[in-house]
């Protein structure tokens, strides 16, 4: 029985080995080598690549990259876990109706909804049109860093309620119950139970925010405008426009490290041995 | 109301329209051991519950030490509850969760340190500070809920069917165990349970109750020998329940028989009900008693025979260290102290 089940997972093996494994291979193969290199015979290795890097504009960018993304995390956490905190305590009925206005922009491509930010965004976007009907002046909102942070609260912030949600109503009342009973009020209830057993999903929703919002390109792109590069930006030029895919391979590995040392950080500060309330 | 340290008056408890509580009044005295005896749904936790503040009654008062509760809510309340899953805090380790209650009290440090490692040594957990929740036992996780609420020297201590994950040898250790350190400590003990075992053992007085009514108050005693009704008869202990009418004081017939009783205060020619208890029927040679009849079936308990005798269709439960080979007819005497009369119920 046991050993026949593992045939199982052979699918996903190959899967996973074509689709995730032979890419990174290749990323990395591209970031150690020259451009010259065409192939087998004539490759040549260098680690000019990640030198190039570290120049003080490409730091800059990356500095920018982690400190929008980290921004954008904070307020989704600020805005998402007072959220999931009313959606766990909703009754049943409100709760679905909550969560499903949660996952409901996500039935929508990303692209349409960053578009949809511009038009409200824009010179004479909603904002605008309604600050110049009511007599005052008009804002630049588009193509700002504020904006590039807001698409992506908008847009990440449903990875942020879910696992929080999901942490707070796994939550076994009873322990509510128990602290209320030894004396603590609402607020130290709070504090000493319900906030330290809800950080495997806080710690989930961060990594399931920053991760993507450091790597982002389409919602800098689209409301950051040109001045407002990001990381992601950065490597998609070098692929597309540069042709460069040995730098972009360099700085993608460099980005990749960033991101498994974050992780590692995270899991540290995660208690949880159950991890009940983690997505992976 | 002189030592009373809780009242309840005229508890009604609905959920959604539907009645849990129909008029509950129970009066517990301090220092008294009293346990909340029904099966499931009766209403007993949501006794407890109420008395801890977890709900609040849709009608009646609540007084503890002769102040009314009812919008008091549990942090503010002078008592504590051992849950029936413990509640213990996963996050932290044993020491935590049971300095939990003084932390919150902002005591020093030393205190803390103090009291908890008293509560520890009572519980025989001397050593088990730092561990964490999960790598304890069933039994010593339910010692740490006790000692998590004893050690903030409650007045009353509410215990809801806190050994029903245990298996049977340690939950009887356990009851022992309970039993004398609420003598030692002398603080009142408010305890659920379904099990009439557990209830008999270690309470001064049960409470037994049946949808969302007590259904009698009184001593394990009493409440063995003299059931007020046939739910509890039935429910505290096996018995056989018969219909019978009273002739006169201390004359019952039943089973087409007369049988003298201790029992008396009876209308002439009343009908009633008859409690005997199975290990009360003794069994006899065939023509010495006046209630005969066949063995349907034996089976060996351990400390006894369990045997079912039919006679005149009724099947008695017979308990006896005894047996009789099945199919042979066998006689049963009793005393008249055996025989327990009841008010017909409906």
């Amino acid at each position: 029985m046991k050993d026949k089940t593992k045939y199982f997972s052979y699918p996903y093996i190959v899967w996973m080995s074509i689709f995730i494994l032979l890419p990174s291979f290749l990323v990395l193969l591209y970031s150690i080598t020259t451009k010259e290199s065409n192939g087998i015979t004539t490759i040549q290795f260098t680690l000019d690549n990640y030198k190039m890097f570290f120049n003080n504009m490409y730091i800059y960018i990356l500095w920018d990259s982690i400190s929008l993304a980290a921004l954008s995390t904070t307020i989704c956490l600020v805005l998402g876990y007072p959220a999931a905190y009313i959606i766990a305590n909703a009754n049943l009925s409100k709760r679905n109706t909550l969560l499903f206005l949660c996952i409901l922009p996500m039935w929508m491509n990303m692209l349409l909804r960053t578009y949809a930010w511009m038009t409200i965004l824009g010179n004479n976007g909603l904002i605008n049109t309604f600050l110049e009907f009511i007599g005052l002046q008009k804002l630049n909102l588009l193509y700002t860093k504020g904006a590039t942070v807001m698409g992506m609260v908008y847009n990440f912030i449903p990875f942020m309620i879910l696992p929080i949600y999901t942490a707070l109503s796994k939550m076994d009342n009873g322990l509510i119950e128990a602290a209320d009973d030894l004396g603590a009020n609402k607020k130290t209830v709070f504090r000493k139970i319900i906030l330290p057993l809800s950080m495997p999903g806080v710690i989930s929703g961060i990594i399931m925010v920053f991760m993507p919002a450091v790597s982002t390109f389409i919602i800098p792109q689209l409301l950051g405008g040109n001045k407002n590069m990001m990381i992601g930006n950065l490597i998609e030029k070098l692929f597309i426009l540069n042709g460069d895919w040995n730098f972009g391979s360099a700085i993608s590995i460099i980005m990749m490290i960033i991101i498994l040392i974050s992780m590692s950080i995270m899991n540290k500060f995660d208690v949880d041995k159950e991890g009940g309330a983690r997505l992976w | 109301m002189s030592n009373a340290i809780i009242e309840l008056n005229n508890i009604i408890k609905k959920f959604d329209g539907e009645t849990v509580l129909d008029d509950i009044n129970l009066s517990v005295k301090e220092n008294e051991f009293v346990t909340l005896l029904g099966p499931s749904g009766c209403g007993k936790t949501t006794t407890l519950r109420i008395i801890g503040g977890f709900e609040t009654p849709t009608s009646g008062e609540v007084y503890f030490d002769g102040h009314l509760m009812n919008d008091v809510p549990p942090f503010k309340r002078q008592l504590n509850t051992v849950f029936q899953k413990y509640a213990l805090f996963p996050h932290m380790n044993v020491f935590e969760n049971i300095a939990f209650g003084l932390r919150i009290k902002k005591m020093d440090e030393r205190i803390i340190e103090g009291k908890v490692s008293k509560m520890l040594e009572l519980f025989n957990l001397k050593n088990y500070g730092k561990r964490r929740i999960d790598q304890l036992s069933g039994g010593q996780q339910q010692r740490i809920a006790i000692a998590r609420a004893l050690v903030n020297e409650p007045k009353v201590l509410l215990l809801d069917e806190p050994l029903g994950a245990l298996d049977l040898k340690l939950r009887k250790e356990m009851q022992n165990e309970l039993k004398a350190m609420q003598k030692k400590i002398g603080i009142t003990f408010v305890y659920v349970t379904h099990d009439q075992e557990e209830a008999l053992t270690m309470s001064d007085t049960i409470v037994v109750m049946n949808d969302g009514i007590i259904q009698q108050m009184g001593t394990p005693i009493d409440i063995y020998n003299e059931p007020e009704n046939a739910f509890v008869a039935d429910f505290i202990g096996e018995s056989n329940i018969l219909d019978g009418i009273m002739h006169d004081d201390y004359l019952v017939e039943f089973l087409g028989k007369k049988f003298e009783c201790v029992d008396f205060g009876f209308g002439k020619g009343e009908e009633i009900e008859v409690v005997i208890r199975p290990e009360d029927l003794v069994l006899t040679e065939a023509g010495t008693s006046p209630l005969e009849g066949i063995v349907k079936s034996v089976t060996f308990k351990g400390v006894h025979y369990e045997m079912r005798v039919v006679v005149s269709n009724f099947e008695f439960l017979v308990h006896s260290t005894t047996k009789a080979p099945i199919g042979e007819t066998i006689g049963l005497s009793l005393t008249p102290d055996d025989i327990h009369i009841m008010e017909k119920g409906e």
